[in-house]
């Protein structure tokens, strides 16, 4: 019996800095309406911050104080990223400012390593609650006691800021109405400003004051927005009681679900989830959301198909394409089977984002999913490769048809945060279960059959693959389904009064999109000749995000030309440096601020202002729409 | 008018939020063929109303029947099936496809051809698109981006949307909201006549009286949230408590010069 109240207490010693995080990132969208990606990141550098002040400085104070000047310190850090980032991003459609956010999250893992090494650090204990305390023969460390009460006393001090300060007051009217507030005539950015800094100060001290218990590395950023995202979800987004209720919730869900299933506890907490989801859509305590901005680009252009010359054209690209073995060593045409590859994997999630208006942080995971299909028949079945190649991507299906069924009840940011953490989910399954996925070792010995091992040959499979992938897309999208599903992205509320059921054509469309993954993961597996759970990772997922928004996510080749683009810079730059995350991050802010429509609608726009300075273009009608709300 | 069992029966349809009773007990019907309109002041309930009929929201209490099946807590898309088009106060269309994708899309669903991975939607029932276009005079800008429509072609193009699945009764709140004052006497008499035409019942919310009383076979009218007047268009404009809500609002003869600015 003592051994569970430990537990117990242990869950609710956790909860505490779940919550300051989720609080923090809970408040910042009740009044900016923006999901700060980079939450993950403020908290991490807190840590790290305060791991270096507190060994600085000695004693009791130079502990608290050192936490406390940590947390100020991010905050600052907070307010200048929002001065100089999110002030440029408040009006953009949602998925830029998810990916703005998540490019600094980017940028921050690789500056922690270049600051302070890539190394764990184990900070000091924290004077006062060095020892433990006796409970029946078992120990709960006193520290754990502390965080338990510090919990309740910071939902308290939230409630009194908010509801005895001027400054809380205009808070929770933003959070109600915007407008009402620029109407009043408050100065609203100095409110976005200092609402930002309050939640990024959260954050860090949450962070900061992880270090007494657990060791500083540079990945706690995804694992604690993953947990937080959990958390929003089931709390509701812009409600700081549901994110402590429902920090307390995941966080006992962790402790008990480690006695429950030791080797995949994170189940538990999806099962829960996934029964808040289906009972009460926006959380325990949150309020529908209007959704909003539903279209993902920033103009409205109708899609058409290509013309004869055009198509003639592609498939001039196909033949050429075609004809690198030719000419290309066995080192180009790897590459060229990775383009290949990473085409199909960019069209599927095109076809779910573009199309469909759904933007998935966490597509990654159908593609690795595909790859560890390919491997389990490849190497437990003894399956032919042809079989492997045709079955293996149906593990991709099946992830989509359960992760999707639940993600599709959502949209906007919501899908965003749950895709995310089912990916996140799928991975570490793929890492705790080592016994059937071997874990970090992954799978290897994968290889191809003699017809498809030369480079050329699996080459030649690999662009034939992602051609017949391309164009059964490309058909799917100027298909009445398509057309179904586009529907459903400009607007909800028509589509349904038209009797389309938006919901299930969302579900087919995101199966489609994680088997078409699946498809590209399955190749992968065998250009590699193994499967890890880096396969199904993060930062897979905004690789594919990536390529879509430099195509041009409002396009219909965006998919492709964005892949080939990324892929080909991608594998130069990391062959040129080891800072590719801080590349790569810095490469997605600039693209969300000054280049949103990517190559293929740059190259639209230019070949739209040709044609209109020829003949004098018959000036269209009135009123222009701006992004359907 | 034939005398046949009535298109939508309403009975006791009730709504409200917290403390405010939005609708409060209305009933009315409406036959085939037969031109309803509802008005009232600005918040008296009449889109609330709408939502309920239409699917969109779920009624406290009441019944609501369509050609005697119960449609009470139906989804919008199962109503729809059923012949009901819908047009919206503030108008909700595609706004990244051209004018007659727009159509195409209702046809598609109409066709049951929603899941339909091969075929091509652009070509779908084309002339059928062209002709409904047609009927609302918009075929000239069949190619056009539905985002670049000025608000009143819009409202138009919804009309179409909403004629795409042979409706047998047509629910339009606030049709000409927003439009220029010749476009909504216009866009009604279009409407009238197909309506008749085609034998459809329609029920719409107007604040132009002009329009109002040119075009309804009968009027009901709704304040804060019930009925309290009911009759053809000389009746209602003879009530004295009609005239009360109306003469305070300036709406009743004036309402032509008005635009129908309500939430
Ligand atoms: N979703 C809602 N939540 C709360 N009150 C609402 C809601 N929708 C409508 N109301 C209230 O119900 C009343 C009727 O509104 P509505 O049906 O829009 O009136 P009308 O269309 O006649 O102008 C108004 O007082 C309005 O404020
Ligand atoms: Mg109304």
């Amino acid at each position: 019996m003592a051994f569970y109240v430990v537990q117990f207490l242990t869950g609710l010693a956790s909860a505490a800095s779940l919550f300051l995080v989720a609080s923090g990132l809970s408040i910042i969208f009740g009044v900016t309406r923006i999901v700060n990606f980079a939450h993950g990141a403020f908290y991490m550098i807190g840590a790290y911050i305060a791991f270096t002040l507190t060994e600085r400085f000695s004693g009791a104070f130079g502990f608290w104080g050192g936490v406390v000047l940590a947390a100020l310190a991010v905050a600052l850090i907070g307010v200048l990223v929002e001065m100089v980032l999110l002030r440029r991003i408040y009006h953009a459609p949602e998925l830029f400012q998810l990916l703005g956010t998540f490019g600094l999250t980017l940028m921050v893992e690789d500056l922690v390593v270049l600051i302070w090494g890539p190394d764990d650090l184990v900070g000091r204990r924290a004077p006062g609650f060095k020892g433990a305390v006796d409970f029946f023969g078992q120990n709960i460390p006193s520290y754990d006691l502390f965080l338990i009460v510090l919990g309740p006393v910071v939902l308290g001090i939230l409630w009194l800021l908010f509801q005895r300060t001027r400054w809380g007051v205009l808070v929770r009217a933003a959070t109600q109405d915007r407008d009402m507030v620029a109407a009043l005539g408050v100065n609203q950015k100095w409110l976005f400003t200092s609402v930002f800094a309050v939640g990024v100060f959260l954050a860090a001290l949450g962070g900061a004051l992880q270090i007494p218990r657990d060791a500083v590395h540079h990945a706690m950023d995804l694992r604690i927005i993953v947990e937080v995202f959990v958390v929003v979800v089931i709390g509701g987004l812009g409600s700081i009681v549901g994110a402590f209720v429902a920090a307390v919730l995941v966080s006992e869900l962790n402790a008990f679900g480690i006695l429950i299933f030791p080797k995949i506890s994170i189940i538990l907490v999806f099962l829960v989830m996934a029964v808040v989801l289906i009972v009460r859509p926006w959380g325990l305590f949150g309020k529908p959301e209007a959704a909003a901005r539903k279209t993902p680009g920033l103009s409205v252009n109708p899609w058409r198909p290509l013309t004869s010359n055009e198509r003639l054209a592609a498939l001039a690209a196909l033949v050429v394409a075609a004809m690198l073995p030719l000419v290309a060593g066995n080192y180009a045409l790897t590459v060229g089977s990775e383009i290949a590859i990473f085409v199909i994997f960019a069209v599927s999630l095109h076809f779910l984002m573009s199309v469909g208006g759904l933007a998935s942080f966490g597509h990654a995971a159908y593609f690795g999913l595909g790859a560890y299909g390919v491997a389990f028949l490849a190497k437990m079945a003894g399956l032919p490769m042809i079989v492997c190649l045709l079955l293996g991507p149906l593990l991709g299906c099946m992830g989509a048809a359960v992760f999707g069924f639940f993600a599709v009840q959502l949209s906007g940011v919501y899908f965003a945060m749950l895709t995310l953490a089912f990916a996140q989910i799928v991975w570490s399954i793929a890492f705790q279960w080592v016994s059937v996925t071997g874990g970090d070792n992954g799978i290897l010995g994968v290889w191809p059959e003699k017809w498809a091992a030369s480079p050329s040959h699996f080459y030649w499979l690999a662009l034939g693959v992602a051609a017949l992938v391309t164009i059964a897309l490309r058909v799917m999208v100027f298909s009445p389904f398509g057309y179904a599903l586009r529907a459903t992205r400009d607007s909800v509320l028509r589509s349904e009064a038209v009797g389309i059921d938006a919901k299930r054509i969302q579900w087919t469309a995101f199966v489609i999109a994680g088997t078409t993954a699946g498809i590209g993961g399955a190749l992968f597996a065998y250009l590699k000749g193994s499967v890890f759970p880096d396969n199904l990772g993060i930062s897979l997922s905004v690789d594919a995000l990536v390529m879509v928004l430099l195509g041009g996510v409002e396009t219909v080749s965006g998919g492709v030309i964005g892949a080939i683009v990324y892929k080909a810079l991608n594998i130069w730059l990391v062959s040129q440096t080891d800072l590719s995350k801080l590349v790569l991050g810095g490469f997605i802010v600039l693209i969300v601020v000054v280049f949103p429509k990517g190559i293929v609608g740059m190259l639209e726009i230019l070949a739209q202002r040709r044609r209109k300075s020829s003949p004098p273009g018959s000036s269209l009608l009135a009123k222009p729409i701006e992004s359907a709300e | 008018m034939s005398v046949a069992s009535p298109l939508l029966e309403v009975e006791g349809l009730t709504k409200s939020y917290g403390g405010i009773h939005a609708v409060r007990g209305v009933s009315f019907s409406l036959r085939s063929g037969e031109i309803l309109a509802l008005i009232g002041p600005n918040g008296a309930g009449k889109s609330t109303c709408f939502d309920m009929l239409n699917g969109q929201n779920r009624p406290d209490a009441g019944h609501v029947r369509l050609l005697g099946e119960e449609t009470t807590g139906k989804k919008p898309r199962e109503i729809w099936r059923l012949g009901v088009g819908r047009t919206f106060q503030i108008t909700a269309t595609f706004a990244t496809m051209t004018v007659r994708e727009n159509v195409q899309v209702a046809l598609i669903s109409h066709g049951k051809q929603l899941f339909n991975l091969w075929g091509s939607a652009p070509r779908f029932d084309r002339g059928e698109a062209v002709r409904l276009l047609e009927l609302v005079g918009m075929a000239g800008y069949a190619d056009r981006p539905c985002g670049e429509l000025a608000y009143g072609d819009l409202k138009r193009l919804e009309l179409a949307v909403a004629l795409a699945n042979e409706p047998k009764l047509l629910l339009m709140d606030e049709p000409t909201a927003g439009m220029a004052p010749r476009e909504r006497v216009e866009l009604m008499r279009l409407t009238a006549q197909i309506a008749k035409e085609k034998s459809i019942g329609v029920l719409f919310t107007e604040h132009d009286m002009d329009v109002v009383f040119e075009h309804a076979d009968r009027i009901i009218v709704l304040n804060r949230g019930t009925l309290i007047a009911e009759g053809s268009p000389a009746e209602v404009r003879g009530n004295p408590q009609v005239q009360a809500i109306y003469l305070g609002e300036g709406l009743l003869y004036e309402g032509g010069h008005r635009e129908g600015a309500s939430a």
